[in-house]
Order: C-alpha cells, then sequence, then structure tokens
C-alpha cells in the first residue's frame, strides 16, 4: 500500500533555487578558510585514543609467562577466520610454570584475513589478546603478513595484570585445602 | 623600451600576429593546466585538506623560506603532473576506432585556443587618446565568431563518446551533445539585450567585444557608466547558468558524471590525450569567463562609473601605454580569476542535477525566461532610444 | 480417570501433560517421552542406578485414594482424582513410573533444588573451562548455564586435588573436576568387569582413585572418558589437541572386529582428532573399545601408499590402471615364458560390500579364483570378537565367497606351485602374512589395491593407492548380518581415486557391463542382484543398521563366540 505524503508547497524563493545557493556557497566559502583536519601523515601521527583496536596481539603477565591457554574461543569466535591455533600441553616439569597446564603450540593470525572487530579480546577468558595501538602493519608477500606466535608475543609485550592467575593457583597448591 | 616597441611595430603585419597568437597559446595552457591545480588546491580546503603539497626539487628545497611556501602551495605538483602526462605511456584501447579516438582531444583543442582569438584581453590608450584594445582580432562579428568556433568544442565531446566504443563514454558523448545544444539557445539570447543596447540606431552595427566594453565605459552618473550586470541581471543570470552548463562544469556534470558514467566521455583516454580535454576544458572555463566580464562586468575597468582611461589618468600614466595595457590585463584577467574560483565554488556547493533537470531546466526554465528577457529588454531600450 | 491401557504401559502425567510409558520405566525417561528433559549427572540409562547427584530431583504425586475403601478421592473443584503431592522432592533416576504418578519438573523448588545443587557442585569446582577438554560438552557447564547464579558465594579456598593423575596407558584424571558421580565406577564393574576404580576419603575430600596396584588398563577404559559428565576424566591421546565445538561429526562404523560397533568420528578440516562410540542398542549400546578408537592414526600414518607405481617407479593413476589391466587380461606381465594362464582375486574382508561386490564382477569376468583373507583373534565377549575382519559376511552375501575363508591361502599357495596362477589381484591383503610363501609371491605379478605399504606392495607389480574406511563411503555386514553404513568423515588423499571409481573402471576396461562408481549408482543393481539386499540403498539404510536374512549361511561355522547382543547360532568354530 503505498503511502501518498503531503509536502508543503514550496514557496517563490525556493523555487528560484538562488537563495538556496547563496546560502550554500557562503557554508563552502566558510569551509575554505576553516582549518584543515588531516593529518599530514607519515610526518604527523594520530593520537590514538584508549580502546582504539590496532594490530590484534599477544600479551605477558608481569612476570613474563604467558597468558594464553590456547583455549581457542578467539579462533571459534574470530569472523573471517584469521586465527589458526595449535594447542599443547605444557609438560609438568617446568618449574616456572608448575601450574599451568596447557598452552599455545602455535598461534598465527593472518592479517590479511583480520578484520580489526575486536571480538577475540571481547571473548578471551585470560585476557591474553589485545587489540592495541600498532595501526600500520605491511608486508612484501602473504606469509609475512601472518603473525606467528613469537611476533604475536613481540607486538604484544606485557600488559599490567590485574589478577595475577598463576600465582593464585601456585598460593591455592602450596597452602590449600589439601588434606 | 622604446626602440622594442618601434622594433615590434616595424615587424611584418603577419609576422606580428603568428608572434601574438603563440604568445596567447604560451599563455593559456600552462594557465590552463595552472587552473588545474587551483582546482585541487581549492577543493582541498573546501574540504579540510591540505591538498597537494609534497612535491619540491630538491634544489629549492634549500631555499629556506621561499622553497617550503611554494612546497606547501603544490606548485611543484603542477609540473610533476604535466611532465608525468608526457612521458607516461599513452595507450588506445583495442577496441576503439581508432582515427577518431585520436581525432577527439585535438578537436576539443582547436576551438579552446581560437576563440582567444577574438577576446580582447586589455586595452591601452595610443598617442591620440583613443583606447585600443589588445586584441588578436578585433573583427565585427566578435562574439558571433566565438560562439560559431566554441560550439564546435562539443564535437570533440561527441567524437571522444562515439569512438570509444564503450557505453559509457557513448553515454557521456550523447548527454553533452543534448546538453550543450539546449543551452546554447538561452546563452545566444540572453545576450541579445546587450547588443540591442550597444548597436544603438544610426551607429554601425557591431558585435565586437570591444564595443560592448566601450558602452561600459561611461563617466560618473551617466547610464552608460554603469555595468550590464546591474541593468540587465537576469540576462546576466541566464548567460551564466548556461556558461556553466557549457563548460561542462558542475552542477551540470554531465558528459563526465563520476558517479554515474564512470568516466563519461573520457573514460577510455589517459595520459596526454586525458590531459588535452582538461586544458581545453578549462580553456573553455577561461574563456568563457572572460566574455561573461567582457560582457557584463565592465572588461578591464576597474569600477563601475570608474573607466580604464580615468584610472589611468588619475595615477597620471595616460602617456604611458605599456603601463596602461599591463594595468588592463591585471583588471581583467583578476576579473577572470574570480570567475574561475566561483566555477570551483559552485563545484563544492551545488550537487549535480539529474539529467532530466538538466533538460527541464533548459528548455522549460531559461530558454522562455531567456525569451521573455530579451521582450522587455526590446520594448524597453525601444523606450528609452526613441525618448532620447 | 486412568484410561485402561495394553498391559505393558501406564500412563502418568508429567508437567499436565499425560503420556502412555512402558511399565518399569523410571521418571527421568518417561520424562523424556514427554520431551521434558530432567537434568541428571550419576544416572546413566545403561548402567544401575546410583542416585548420587541429587540433580534430577522432582516433585512427585499419587492419585488419592480412601484408606478404608481404596475408593478414588475425587477433587470436586475440577471433578477428577485428587493428587496426593509428596512433600519432598524425589530423585528422578530411582523412582519407577507407577499408574497414575504425576511428576512436576517445574515448580518452583524443583527449580530451587536444581539451583542448590549446581551450586554445591560448582563449590570446589576449578574454573577449568578455557582449558578443559570437556568444554563444550560438559553437562555441569549446560546446567550451570541454566541453573547456576553466575558468580559465586563462597569465599573460602577451594579443595586442592591432584590435576594430572594417570589413571591407566590411556585414561588421564584431573580430580578437582570431578563430581563423584561414579559413573566411570560402575562401568568398570558392570560392563567393562574389570573393578578398578574407586572413591576414597570423606566429603569434600572424597577422591577417585585406581585400587592400589591397579590401573584402569582394560580395552574399554576410555569409555569411562565418554561417561564421565565433566572433565574429570579425559584421554590422553586426545587431551589438549582441539575444542570439541570445532569437530564436524561423522557416523561411521568400528572396523576392527566383525562386531561393527557403531562410532562417530571427529574431525575438523580433513584432520580426524577422535573416535567415541555411537549408540545402538542393537549392537554396542554406547560402549566400544579403545583398540578401535586410533585406528584413524592410519589416515595419516608414514607408510600410507599415496601415488601409484609401476614395477616399483612412480607412474599416473592413469598408467597404473591401464598396467593393472594389460596384466589381468593376458597382454602383459611378469611370466616371460609362456602367456598368462590363471588369474586369482585375494578379496579382503575390511573392504566394503560395494567393492566386494565389485570385485566379485571382476572376478567373474576374469574367471578367477576367489580367495578371502582371513584374521581370526580371540573375542573379548564385549565388542571385540573373534573375526578381526569386519565384513566377511558381506562377502558371503554378495557371493565374492561361498564358503568361510581357510585360514591360511593353502589352496592358491598350491595353485601357485602348480603353476597355474600367474597374476593376483590383491585388495590391500598382504599375501605373505596371510600364508603364501616369499617363494611364492615371487612368481607372481600381483596388482596391489590397498591403503598402506606392506610385504606384498613392496614387490607388487602394480599398485593403485586407494582409501581408508574415514575417507569413504560404504556399507558392511556385521556379525550379526546386520547391514550397517558408514560415511565419509574426511576427504582423501589428493590424487587417489575412490575405491569404487578404481575397481569399476577395471572392471569397464576388462569388458564388463559399466556398473557406474558412485554409492547412487551402484545400490539398485547390488539390490537387484543380491536376494537378501533387495530393496536396500545406501541412502534409505537407517542409522542403527538393517538386519538381513541370514538362513542361507546358517549353517556355515562362524568364528565368533558371545559378545553383547551377539550370541552364535552355531556355535563357536574355531576359537584359538
Amino acid at each position: 500500500m503505498a503511502y501518498v505524503v503531503e509536502r508543503k508547497p514550496l514557496t517563490l524563493a525556493e523555487r528560484l533555487y538562488l537563495p538556496q545557493i547563496f546560502a550554500g556557497l557562503r557554508i563552502t566559502l566558510k569551509h575554505l578558510f576553516a582549518p584543515n583536519v588531516t593529518l599530514q601523515y607519515p610526518e604527523e601521527r594520530p593520537v590514538i585514543p584508549s580502546g582504539y583496536r590496532g594490530v590484534p596481539t599477544l600479551v605477558r603477565d608481569p612476570q613474563g609467562r604467558e597468558k594464553c591457554v590456547s583455549c581457542q574461543l578467539c579462533e571459534f569466535v574470530c569472523p573471517p577466520k584469521a586465527i589458526r591455533i595449535t594447542p599443547g600441553s605444557v609438560p609438568a616439569d617446568q618449574p616456572d610454570r608448575l601450574h599451568i597446564e596447557k598452552a599455545p603450540q602455535a598461534f598465527e593470525i593472518d592479517m590479511l584475513r583480520c578484520i580489526y572487530c575486536g571480538l577475540c579480546q571481547e571473548v578471551c577468558p585470560e585476557e591474553a589478546i589485545f587489540l592495541q595501538n600498532q595501526y600500520s602493519l605491511s608486508g612484501y608477500t602473504r606469509a609475512e603478513m601472518v603473525n606467528d606466535k613469537a611476533r604475536l608475543y613481540e607486538l604484544g609485550g606485557t600488559l599490567p595484570d590485574q589478577h595475577y592467575k598463576w600465582d593464585k593457583k601456585k598460593a591455592a597448591a602450596e597452602h590449600g585445602n589439601t588434606h | 623600451m622604446t626602440a622594442l616597441y618601434q622594433y615590434w611595430l616595424n615587424l611584418p603585419l603577419v609576422l606580428q600576429m603568428v608572434i601574438k597568437g603563440l604568445a596567447v597559446i604560451g599563455f593559456m595552457f600552462p594557465f590552463g593546466g595552472a587552473c588545474s591545480l587551483i582546482e585541487r588546491k581549492i577543493s582541498a580546503w573546501m574540504q579540510g585538506r591540505h591538498g597537494p603539497n609534497r612535491a619540491i626539487p630538491f634544489w629549492i628545497a634549500w631555499v629556506p623560506i621561499i622553497g617550503p611556501l611554494l612546497q606547501r602551495l603544490g606548485v611543484f605538483h603542477l609540473m610533476a603532473d604535466g611532465g608525468k602526462m608526457f612521458f607516461k605511456e599513452d595507450p588506445i584501447p583495442g577496441h576503439v576506432n581508432k582515427f577518431y579516438f585520436v581525432l577527439a582531444p585535438i578537436v576539443a583543442m582547436i576551438p579552446a585556443l581560437t576563440t582567444v582569438s577574438v577576446v580582447p584581453f586589455g586595452a591601452y590608450i595610443d598617442a591620440a587618446g583613443q583606447l585600443v584594445p589588445l586584441i588578436l582580432a578585433d573583427v565585427d562579428v566578435g562574439l558571433l565568431a566565438l560562439f560559431a568556433v566554441s560550439s564546435l568544442g562539443v564535437y570533440a565531446l561527441i567524437l571522444a563518446g562515439w569512438a570509444s566504443n564503450s557505453k559509457y563514454p557513448f553515454l557521456g558523448g550523447v548527454r553533452a551533445s543534448a546538453q550543450l545544444i539546449s543551452y546554447e539557445l538561452s546563452m545566444s539570447l540572453s545576450i541579445l539585450p546587450v547588443f540591442l543596447w550597444v548597436n544603438a540606431p544610426g551607429g554601425s552595427g557591431t558585435l565586437s567585444l570591444f564595443a560592448v566594453v566601450q558602452a561600459q565605459s561611461g563617466p560618473w552618473h551617466a547610464w552608460s557608466g554603469l555595468w550590464f550586470i546591474f541593468t540587465m541581471p537576469v540576462a546576466a543570470l541566464i548567460f551564466l547558468v548556461s556558461l556553466f552548463a557549457e563548460t561542462n562544469r558542475l552542477p551540470f556534470d554531465m558528459a563526465e558524471g563520476e558517479a554515474d558514467l564512470v568516466g563519461g566521455f573520457h573514460t577510455e583516454y589517459g595520459s596526454l590525450k586525458w590531459g588535452l580535454f582538461f586544458v581545453a576544458e578549462y580553456s573553455h572555463m577561461l574563456i568563457g569567463s572572460g566574455v561573461f566580464v567582457l560582457l557584463f562586468l565592465g572588461g578591464w575597468n576597474p569600477l563601475p562609473w570608474l573607466p580604464l582611461a580615468t584610472f589611468a589618468g588619475w595615477l597620471g600614466l595616460a602617456g604611458n601605454p605599456l603601463v596602461v595595457g599591463a594595468l588592463s590585463i591585471v583588471i581583467f584577467l583578476s576579473k577572470v580569476l574570480f570567475f574561475v574560483f566561483l566555477f570551483m565554488w559552485v563545484r563544492w556547493t551545488v550537487p549535480r542535477f539529474r539529467y532530466d533537470q538538466v533538460m527541464k531546466l533548459g528548455w522549460q526554465k531559461l530558454l522562455p525566461l531567456a525569451i521573455g528577457n530579451l521582450i522587455v529588454y526590446a520594448l524597453v531600450i525601444a523606450w528609452v532610444q526613441v525618448k532620447n | 480417570m486412568i484410561q485402561p491401557l495394553p498391559s505393558d504401559l501406564i500412563t502418568v502425567n508429567v508437567d499436565g501433560q499425560d503420556i502412555a510409558v512402558p511399565k518399569g520405566t523410571n521418571m527421568i525417561e518417561a520424562a523424556r517421552l514427554a520431551r521434558v528433559e530432567v537434568p541428571h549427572y550419576c544416572y546413566h540409562p545403561k548402567l544401575t542406578i546410583s542416585g548420587n547427584c541429587r540433580m534430577c530431583l522432582v516433585e512427585m504425586g499419587l492419585p488419592a485414594v480412601d484408606p478404608a475403601t481404596k475408593a478414588p478421592l475425587m477433587d470436586p473443584a475440577t471433578g477428577k482424582q485428587k493428587i496426593n503431592w509428596m512433600p519432598r522432592p524425589t530423585i528422578a533416576c530411582a523412582t519407577n513410573a507407577s499408574p497414575g504418578l504425576h511428576i512436576r519438573t517445574n515448580t518452583a523448588a524443583v527449580q530451587d533444588c536444581r539451583n542448590s545443587v549446581t551450586e554445591f557442585l560448582l563449590i570446589n569446582h576449578p574454573l577449568d573451562c578455557p582449558i578443559c577438554d570437556q568444554a563444550g560438552e560438559c553437562k555441569l557447564q549446560e546446567h550451570s548455564t541454566a541453573y547456576g547464579r553466575g558468580y559465586s558465594r563462597f569465599v573460602e579456598q577451594k579443595n586442592v586435588k591432584p590435576k594430572r593423575t594417570q589413571l591407566g596407558p590411556r585414561v588421564t584424571l584431573d580430580d578437582e573436576r570431578c563430581i563423584l558421580c561414579s559413573r566411570c565406577v560402575r562401568f568398570s564393574k558392570e560392563i567393562a568387569q574389570d573393578d578398578v576404580l574407586g572413591f576414597i576419603d570423606r566429603g569434600s575430600y572424597s577422591t577417585l582413585t585406581c585400587y592400589p596396584g591397579k590401573q584402569l588398563a582394560n580395552n574399554y577404559s576410555l569409555n569411562t572418558v565418554d561417561l564421565c559428565p565433566v572433565g574429570a576424566l579425559t584421554s590422553t591421546d586426545f587431551r589438549f589437541k582441539m575444542r570439541v565445538w570445532f569437530l564436524k561429526q561423522t557416523p561411521s562404523i568400528d572396523c576392527e572386529s566383525s562386531v561393527g560397533a557403531n562410532t562417530e568420528v571427529w574431525s575438523r578440516e580433513g584432520v580426524i582428532y577422535r573416535i567415541t562410540p555411537r549408540q545402538n542398542d542393537a549392537v554396542n549400546d554406547t560402549w566400544m573399545a579403545d583398540s578401535g578408537r586410533v585406528l584413524f592414526k592410519e589416515v595419516s600414518a608414514a607408510d600410507r601408499l599415496s601415488g601409484a607405481t609401476l614395477n616399483g617407479a612412480q607412474v599416473t593413476q592413469g598408467k597404473a590402471l591401464q598396467a593393472a589391466v594389460d596384466l589381468l587380461s593376458g597382454r602383459g606381465g611378469r611370466a616371460e615364458s609362456g602367456a598368462v594362464k590363471g588369474v586369482a582375486v585375494v578379496s579382503s574382508g575390511r573392504s566394503t560390500v560395494e567393492e566386494q561386490f565389485l570385485t566379485r564382477k571382476i572376478a567373474d569376468k576374469l574367471n578367477a579364483t576367489v580367495a578371502l583373507v582371513s584374521r581370526v583373534g580371540v573375542g573379548d565377549k564385549i565388542l571385540v570378537s573373534a573375526d578381526r575382519n569386519p565384513n566377511i559376511r558381506g562377502a558371503l552375501v554378495t557371493g565374492l565367497i561361498r564358503a568361510l575363508p581357510e585360514q591360511k591361502l593353502t589352496a592358491l599357495g598350491a595353485a601357485i606351485d602348480a603353476g597355474q596362477i600367474q597374476v593376483v589381484l590383491s585388495m590391500g591383503e598382504d599375501l605373505i602374512a596371510a600364508g603364501l610363501t616369499e617363494a611364492q609371491q615371487a612368481k607372481l605379478a600381483v596388482i596391489y589395491l590397498g591403503t598402506h605399504q606392506n610385504a606384498t606392495s613392496a614387490v607388487a607389480s602394480v599398485v593403485i593407492p586407494t582409501l581408508t574406511v574415514f575417507e569413504k563411503a560404504g556399507t558392511l555386514v556385521n556379525q550379526q548380518f546386520r547391514l550397517q553404513k558408514f560415511a565419509r568423515a574426511v576427504p582423501g588423499l589428493a590424487g587417489v581415486s575412490d575405491d569404487l571409481v578404481t575397481l569399476s573402471y577395471l572392471l569397464n576396461a576388462l569388458g564388463g557391463t559399466p556398473l557406474g562408481a558412485t554409492l547412487g549408482a551402484l545400490w539398485p543393481v547390488i539390490a537387484a542382484e543380491v536376494k537378501v539386499l533387495a530393496h536396500a540403498t545406501y541412502d534409505t539404510l537407517p542409522s542403527t543398521g538393517l538386519l538381513l536374512d541370514s538362513a542361507s549361511w546358517a549353517g556355515l561355522p562362524f568364528v565368533e563366540g558371545e559378545t553383547l547382543h551377539f550370541k552364535p547360532v552355531a556355535g563357536p568354530g574355531v576359537t584359538s
């Protein structure tokens, strides 16, 4: 069912169209003298706001241990299927990782596929993957654009951690409710 | 200086004409190119951008203040673009009609450069105290010749559209032809009142643009001191709108129509051939602006009721023809440049019309208005001149 | 009033909806029939009831009768019989339905019970979901989503228990995750007949463990992993390999013996990660043997044949096939002296019914003698039978063989020694292992169609690679004469044709009637030719299989002994 919308009849000034053009000219003239808003990119860099979604990276906790436990939730949630994880188990004989059972063997993010949506960061139960402020990424080959685990940790660095999960595990194992 | 002037006057007339013609062409080409740079810069500023500001030859970069300034104004982009245009590969697509495909940009350039010959671009006062126009050919058919030749420009567009042998250029060519024909009518009709007024009964009839400027060079308080834009505003408006349409400038950018026709008639063109089309378009713009200035804005007269001769007298330059000529050229060119700016200004203000709107405006609005305007002014001029 | 019903059905009322259920059904199953889910952990339909998780608490009511006269008490408001609701909830798993029983699963009291049970279970449960292999198929996870509160009120420290105990060679135990449902304990005792698991300590310190000096090492230990409603028992092989939500499930058949246990193959992007049992109450219930769960490793084994060879040199598939046709039809061959006289087909009880049918056609065309390789082991009386060929009966049904195969290929050996056989078409069988001597094999030109390298493929004139059972679809006939189908779980090796394509090519090239190389094209032909398979098609075959009429082969001395859901008809033959 089609609706007929009654429009207000145009006034003579509106039908002449010229006053509107003059009004428009006034606006464009104003913009001619307004300061430019574009950045001169390579010299001027944008201020990255907090919460910016740059290149996804893996981070370590302040003790330098990897936080990722390869739960593969990011791989699952990733809309363009850019993340590929090979899970692995941590051998029980590593003293500094005594309470960590699982960690990624390989972790690859294909930056040619990544759409920077941030769902991986949102879904991560270990707060191990973050989209940080790196926004300029380039490479000469396709292979170069696939970030492997080492590169992801290099990009990610260490983030302040609020809850030292592994320490808690260790404390629980040492002083916990055993019998 | 005087010796040089004498030497010039002693040259054979043909040689004088050739040198003058080459000088004008040598001026028009870079000026057309400069207009494209101006367009880029003004577009950028209106959009809050910086525009081209990268290119600079390294030895100019050493100059302390001037170098960076020129770089920021993007002056060297013009040369870089020009150089690129000359040296880049010039592909001719396999499916085109080669002869007409190559002919089209040449046909575009010819009217653009020819029409300059009848446009006076300044004047000086000779020893006898007479005002003499700076013009290549001060012929009586002046404006008629200009219209006749510049109308040929549409053939370039049609040829390009047809020879490209692909659908978008073809559509662009068809649109261009229909649009140019539609607006030429209103354009010609709109200037008739001006010539009705200039060619008062008794005097020898002329279509010379110099005569038109003379008719706007009256002294203080005389009717003839007012520019025609004040006495004939409707005619000026119709001429201006038609001028936008004739030069294929936005909002009448039907022939190109990037949004719907990719690039319109020049879709298949590249490098220098494409560049020729653009120099031709800017030349049309420049000449169209010049004609508007001559017809309605008093040509080289600095202000209404202030003719060039009086102005030069105030400055004490009346006896120096060269300086007066240069002054007149500066005044004329600054008016033209304002119009060039107006073209760009309007481009970023008014969005492109739909094709049916263009046709409707041309045939149903402007043409009746132009005819009515002609009748009214014919009656008024007849009444005024009979009263005198 | 209760409607009179056939004697074995009784009417119960679940959430206001009357439904007829068989007598003896417990309330969980009755509710399931009414399409109402009662959450539970310890209850398992194939195990005894223990009733220790308390998750299945429901409200229960019985029709009221006058204690003196036994006359129904009517409710004047509704005109129906009054229901006496029990004052306290009951566990649904341990209460059998009685006539007129009323069950309420959606009341606030029931909700409260479930919420409370969930909260108690989660008190000491670690937050391991991100690394837990059970995540995604975990009952505790599911029920916590439905009945959990989303945060913890427990401020004390959680219990700490051993995290990676090896219960046996194939099972790893995470005691922190255990909710003490005792399913694994009951399974070991009742199904696997290997009572090794039990709980020690009391209260929240209770811990699952093996009896001292024992291991959960029986061939059914991985069923405890499937049973475990949480991630306490995990498969050491599958541990931390892949999250289950990535895996695609394909119905398949366990090919290790003629039991034909129904399985589910879990794969992702062409890689198989695990095999679990698929419920078929007529064959394997919900169990399967551990030995059948590692069969998928043959898909990417190092000795897998990946390309055709001709006299040891790599050739294209087409060339190898042509050489095979030349050999079989007597136009070429290794026997330098004289023309080829005899061709024998050594067929396999591991081939599918369709392949065996095509093999028979080829053998018929060539007038070849057909032998089949016997594989006899020891049956474990549960889900591994003595006959380790999954499809001996398929060969009988399709007419490839008429009698059971001899233990060794002695008849074939004799024929070779007599010079009657020069060319052998081996359907993936190792002739040496099947009983021929090296000398006998050396006299032959062997065409080997198989998946892996062995002593025969090493000396075969023509080797044409084929696909494993996980890379193709087909049907098998198990010891019950049950025709069961399996689907393709992962794509085959690049460049290797489907077995049906290879065989039908050979058949066509040898001058046989073209029969089609797909299951859809082949089955009408099989159904038309084989009487007991009439009306069967691959697509319409039920997932639980189709029991065939086995009367024609009733007299044969099959080697299988008794297993789950199978009793030999003719009595065990050879049981060595």
